[in-house]
């Protein structure tokens, strides 16, 4: 190797970069890209797109029908967010509080039914909230039933509420155990109650983590479309059924594309709330 | 002090054994179903393995397995090679936070935003949709995934060696070979593992470029059960669970035994 350093580091960067970022740059960055241009286009009339500049892709999106599924998804998947984080922020903290071993196993079991496949694990809720399933079959015998439970926002709720949990459980669980145990022992020793300690320490601190939980559950749960429809019954449409309808069956790209970008527009706004939440949260604690 | 603290935590239990129950019982109940001999699913009829029967005799489901299988193993092979290399590059070779963000997009990018992307992409470039175009996407976002595992193996590599190996003489390549490649092993593992499984899994990106004509497992479940309850699915679910299982366990293991050594 007679080569100079300065062309070996040259190669060795050409070598290890270059495929990647080549591989990413076609079938990531001009694929998003087609996206973003479509959105000013319009659309053909046989699918496909007109290369005619308009604005009316974006207006349309203040027609009182889409307004409609746009605040009907957010009040779906902000309710999954809150009933996440009830459940969630418990057990997150209970598992950063178990000795080695059990901490070990109890996280691995959160994330184990999470490796199963998607539809399979919203397929089990068809069984178990059908009018004849084990839960009907229950409130039945105890006189209460049968109540129709598939087919209704509840049901999306709990499909989306069992496919995203651990997405909330595991930035929670790793804000919770890198908190410094001696803060809530001086909290203590200064008189606090568990209550205090956990409104005015545990919590504050925490907070990077809640968010981030919260961006993990809410932005899925609101551009998913196989919940909507297996458990909703195709009565509820969500931002996910009307990208995934604008794509495969009425082929107005330009419209899907604005869609698509207003979830990215969400996505990148809640990384930014959760990114300044967390830099005032590492100043509170130093 | 600390005694009094955990008392203090007592409620704690239930939301902690609900989540538990919530994540269980409907896989629990899957399980169960699927040895019900009973063609209802809703009420016990005896001990049977007929549903399994009826699943190996499924052909749609037998070509679904073997697409996705075919789709997993080359998506995996491609990840893993173009996000190791990524990883070491970005690691030891830039700088850039700009490139660093772009390695990391694909696996923050909601599944439907890069499924449309490259559904428009494929279709504005007239590329037949088939299996190939499935294998690309899953690459895609595989790269991610492995890229970010090997990245955090190399945080713990000690570089002296890498040294030693070149003022013995040894070529960059041999370097590689011999002294790089080993020492991150075990991180290749384990983003080879979660690639393939997330690959498996997946189902947004594969309905959106798939072929009608080949569809992976994952759509072959969909088709099936948007048509309501079928036992069979119990099956199939059982056994996809207990392979889920297996990975998972067997991953844990093996990044714990590779790290012993």
């Amino acid at each position: 190797m007679t080569s100079p350093p300065v062309v070996r580091k040259a190669v060795a960067r050409v070598v290890t970069l270059g495929p990647g970022f080549g591989f990413l740059t076609v079938f990531l960055l001009v694929p998003l890209a087609l996206v973003l241009s479509y959105t000013v286009f319009r659309r053909g009339r046989f699918g496909g797109i007109v290369y005619q500049p308009t604005g009316e892709n974006f207006t349309r999106l203040a027609d009182p029908l889409y307004l409609d599924v746009v605040a009907g998804s957010v009040k779906i998947a902000a309710l999954t967010t809150v009933l996440a984080l009830l459940l969630g922020y418990p057990t997150a903290y209970m598992i950063a509080r178990l000795p080695g071993r059990w901490r070990v196993i109890a996280l691995v079991a959160v994330v184990l039914p999470f490796w199963t496949n998607f539809l399979i694990r919203t397929y089990a809720w068809i069984v178990l909230l059908n009018s004849q399933g084990p839960v009907n079959s229950a409130l039945k015998a105890l006189g209460l039933g049968p109540v129709e439970l598939l087919y209704t926002d509840g049901a999306i709720v709990a499909g989306l509420l069992y496919a995203y949990l651990p997405l909330m459980i595991l930035p929670l669980y790793s804000a919770i155990e890198r908190l410094d145990p001696q803060l809530r022992e001086a909290s203590a020793n200064l008189g606090a109650r568990p209550a205090r300690t956990f409104w005015s320490v545990t919590l504050p601190l925490s907070l990077p983590g809640v968010l981030t939980g919260c961006v993990f559950v809410f932005v899925p749960s609101l551009g998913n479309f196989v919940i909507p429809e297996l458990l909703g019954g195709g009565r509820r449409i969500m931002v996910g059924n009307l990208i995934r309808d604008q794509f495969l069956k009425a082929r107005d790209y330009p419209f899907g594309s604005v869609l698509a970008l207003a979830v990215i527009a969400v996505l990148v706004l809640l990384l930014f709330a959760q990114a300044w939440a967390s830099r005032r949260a590492g100043r509170d604690a130093s | 002090m600390r005694r009094k603290s955990t008392a203090g935590n007592g409620w704690l239990r239930l939301p902690f054994w609900l989540t538990y129950l919530f994540l269980y019982a409907p896989i629990a109940v899957l399980v169960v179903m699927s040895f019900n001999r009973n063609k209802s699913p809703y009420s016990w009829g005896g001990f049977s393995l007929d549903w399994y029967g009826r699943l190996a005799g499924n052909s749609d489901i037998r070509t679904g397995l073997v697409n996705t299988l075919i789709v997993a193993f080359g998506s995996t092979a491609l990840s893993t090679i173009l996000g190791t290399l990524l990883a070491i590059g970005l690691a030891r070779h830039t700088r850039s936070k700009l490139l660093d963000a772009l390695a990391t997009l694909p696996a923050i990018l909601p599944d439907l935003v890069l499924a449309i992307g490259l559904l428009v992409f494929y279709s504005a470039i007239k590329m037949t949709l088939g299996l190939h175009s499935v294998l690309i996407a899953h690459t895609v976002f595989g790269m991610a995934f492995v890229a970010a595992v090997v990245r955090a193996r190399l945080g713990h590599v000690d570089t002296s060696l890498e040294e030693a190996s070149r003022d013995l003489g040894a070529t960059p390549f041999t370097t590689f070979t011999k002294v790089t490649l080993p020492t991150l092993a075990p991180g290749i593992v384990a983003g080879a593992l979660l690639a393939f499984t997330l690959s498996l899994d997946e189902f947004v990106i594969a309905f959106f470029t798939a072929a009608p004509s080949q569809p992976t497992l994952p759509i072959v479940i969909y088709s099936m059960v948007r048509f309501g309850v079928t036992p069979e699915i119990n099956a199939l679910a059982t056994l996809l669970l207990a392979v889920s299982f297996t990975v998972v366990i067997a991953a844990q293991r093996l990044t714990k035994l590779t790290e012993a050594l």
